[in-house]
């Protein structure tokens, strides 16, 4: 049986508390700003109607989190495993430090999405953003794949300003030739080949089935796909004293 | 060569007439300062390897070996000293940010040392702890203002969650990565059999060290390494690390070269990739964002694990610390800019932060000021070099201390501050099997235990001198401290008396 739980009300705390207490479904009504709902939790599946506030499933541990609107920041801030689904836009700093799982948003993402993600072994977390991103993409990236499609973007730029600063591992995929944007010297952005999209292919499905796109129209378009020159970036600044 | 040449800081001088080439000082230095030459039947050394650490000289047999400071200097003035000038040498050979380790070695004044502690004369009688019982024991969290009864007058005795520590002291954050696994195991085990807390640092924590999680306290920095549900929940206590003392400012970066085999996966990152913590949390921008951090934590534990924020000292530590105790976190951990790390940039570490005693008698003076000294306790650290700098300490204001470089010295540690190379040959700070293996944990965890019980026993004694026979006595107890040497506007800051007064 799917447990409805009124936000209203209820503050965090007590949202969170009814959640743990909650079977294995649940719908959160009526959600306006409440932070760190479903912080931790695993083995549930949760849809959010209304807009979630910061650090929504910080820590996650493999629950399954549905928002039917937009969220603010923080989304799956440190997230372990699971999934979160926002249709709509997010806010700034949305999957900070993530190791696993994934996050799928509809819209646009804040600043510094995708910061200091990590990833080990087959541990790898997944960030798609549909729409555009602001500044510091991927700052510190540390693992994992990055994916912005640019998906209705009026003209505006796939992303903001200073994308992959300090980023050191992993991958990120920008739909288009990305021209105009600049890149810091330390990392490579080229055309991705066929052999490149295939690694994304999984999740630019997921991503269309979620949200209703075409997958054939958006991989065939060009992406750019940038990884770091070096895991050590920092190793020449130093001299022992 | 030539005008790169820099002439080694040691001299290693071996006793030919005890030396018998057995080679254990070529075996025992990963630094390869030995070597044996079969043709003149002598043990050689390249000083220009050396960096002190006493290990060949520990374990020579024959004692025929001893490490001296080179008398080979430049024509070094006030102005111009020595390492002054070496400094300038190693930048212009290699263009490279000074690096270095451990605490800060300026000769800053250590007021720990000009401080001095009262005793009891005539008027009120000493305590013996011989014979009496006396009360270490010290419990860090917020406590309630008032006492609260229910509608049938019975105490309220729910409090918010509290770390118990058998004695005020605690081993402070060191990273899995910047100490290797044998030294963990080996606080771990100490803080268990102590009764106290050691700190996993940033690094995450081992599988095999979650047994000791009650006497464990699990850091969030800002890189976020080894942080996941069950870290959290795994913990006596939760911090988070803003800053630290030797390096205020800046984040933290472990080497490539360190990120091996278990140290990887514990902080889930792939080996030979460089750990990075940015310098600061990127989702924290102000006492609000903090407190978000803060709550984040609270709600993924279920409001059971107080939550510490580590600040390193700086000017205004003060209001710093106001605004940390209105955040919701639990206890508040001041780190001096004496303390220790496995790395951070030669400048930083000796010219940015300020000392302990100042910083901790400024946040306990503005926190009773304000009303909200029992939002929070408040842990001192940045060189705590013994018993009695833990006493001055906590009658500065301090509920509990921190200790990380004394904790090393017990584990083996010569201070020889090459920490940084990863080649630390008392199989510390190194990640090397070979070395790693030097430390045996049984060894380790009964030196440590060693310490701390002789420092619980000066602690008593001299407490007991002051006719005061529990630790929650002391604290905040200014009148049993007296200055000598200082300021009237140290002695302002320190909130204490001089000598004589």
């Amino acid at each position: 049986m799917i447990k409805t739980i009124n936000a209203q009300g209820l503050g965090f705390s007590e949202i969170n508390a009814r959640l743990r207490k909650a079977g294995r479904s649940c719908v959160i009504e009526g959600c306006c700003g409440e932070r760190f709902i479903a912080a931790g939790m695993s083995n549930k599946h949760i849809t959010i109607n209304g807009v979630p506030g910061n650090a929504l499933g910080a820590y996650l541990n493999g629950a399954d989190i549905t928002v039917n609107a937009n969220a603010q920041d923080a989304v799956g801030d440190t997230m372990n495993d699971g999934r979160i689904v926002v249709h709509g836009n997010i806010g700034d700093a949305a999957g900070y430090a993530m190791r696993g799982g994934s996050i799928y948003v509809k819209g646009n993402a804040g600043y510094r999405a995708g910061i200091h993600m990590k990833a080990y072994k087959d541990k790898v977390p997944v960030l798609v953003i549909g729409g555009v991103t602001g500044s510091f993409l991927g700052e510190y990236q540390a693992g994992g794949v990055i994916v912005v499609l640019g998906l209705e973007a009026n003209g505006r730029r796939i992303v903001g300003n200073f994308p992959c600063t300090g980023m050191h591992c992993g991958k990120m995929f920008l739909r288009g030739e990305c021209k105009d944007v600049l890149f810091p010297p330390q990392v490579t952005a080229r055309f991705a080949t066929d052999e490149d999209k295939k690694e994304i292919k999984e999740y630019v499905n997921t991503y269309c089935k979620l949200f209703g796109y075409d997958v054939k129209e958006i991989m065939d378009s060009p992406f750019t796909v940038i990884t770091p020159d070096s895991n050590n970036p920092f190793k020449q600044m130093y001299v022992a004293n | 060569m030539g005008v790169e040449y820099i002439y080694p800081e040691f001299e290693v001088i071996r006793n030919e007439n005890r030396c018998i080439t057995c080679r254990v000082c070529e075996r025992q230095c990963a630094n390869e300062v030995h070597s044996y030459s079969p043709e003149l039947g002598i043990m050689l050394a390249d000083e220009t390897k050396c960096v002190d650490c006493q290990r060949c000289v520990s374990l020579c047999p024959t004692h025929a070996l001893k490490i001296a400071k080179s008398p080979c200097t430049y024509r070094e003035n006030t102005n111009w000293q020595n390492d002054t000038i070496k400094e300038i040498y190693k930048q212009a050979n290699s263009g490279g940010v000074l690096l270095s380790s451990m605490g800060n070695p300026k000769p800053f004044p250590v007021y720990w040392d000009k401080i001095l502690i009262n005793a009891s004369q005539v008027t009120n009688p000493p305590i013996d702890p011989l014979r009496e019982p006396m009360e270490t024991r010290v419990f860090l969290g917020k406590k309630p203002e008032k006492i609260e009864r229910d509608k049938k007058g019975n105490l309220v005795c729910k409090l918010p969650p509290q770390i118990e520590l058998s004695m005020p002291v605690m081993f402070s954050a060191m990273s899995y990565g910047s100490i290797s696994y044998n030294a963990h195991w080996s606080l771990a085990r100490a803080a268990t059999e102590l009764g106290i807390a050691y700190n996993t640092g940033e690094g995450g924590l081992h599988e095999d060290f979650y047994a000791y999680g009650p006497n464990t306290i699990v850091q969030v920095a800002s890189g976020r390494f080894g942080v996941h549900e069950d870290y959290l929940m795994a913990g006596a206590a939760i911090e988070i690390k803003m800053g630290q003392g030797a390096k205020p400012g800046i984040g933290g970066h472990l080497p490539g070269e360190k990120i091996v085999g278990d140290v990887s996966r514990t902080r889930m990152i792939p080996e030979g990739t460089d750990a990075i913590s940015p310098a600061p949390h990127h989702d924290i921008y102000s006492i609000e964002d903090l407190r978000q951090l803060v709550y984040s934590l609270k709600e993924a534990t279920e409001y059971k694990k107080p939550v510490i924020v580590k600040i390193a000292a700086v000017h205004n530590v003060a209001l710093i610390a106001s605004g940390i105790a209105r955040s919701g976190a639990d206890i508040i951990a001041i780190d001096g800019f004496r303390g220790g790390t496995g790395a951070a940039p030669t400048r930083i570490r000796d010219n940015v932060g300020i000392p302990i005693e100042l910083a901790l008698a400024a946040v306990d003076q503005r926190l009773r000021d304000e009303g909200i000294r029992n939002n929070v306790s408040i842990v001192a650290g940045g060189s705590i070099r013994s018993a009695t700098d833990v006493i001055k300490a906590i009658a500065l204001g301090a509920d509990a201390c921190y200790i990380a470089t004394a904790a090393l010295l017990a584990l083996g540690c010569h201070l020889c501050r090459t920490c940084q190379s990863g080649k630390c040959n008392w199989g510390i700070a190194t990640q090397r099997p070979d070395l790693t293996k030097r430390l045996n944990p049984d060894i380790g965890s009964a030196r440590l235990v060693n310490l701390m019980t002789a420092w619980q026993h000066e602690i008593k004694e001299i407490i007991g001198g002051m006719g005061i026979n529990s630790i929650e006595a002391l604290k905040g107890n200014r009148l049993m401290l007296r200055g000598v040497g200082l300021t009237e506007k140290e002695l302002e800051i320190l909130g204490i008396s001089h000598a004589g007064e």
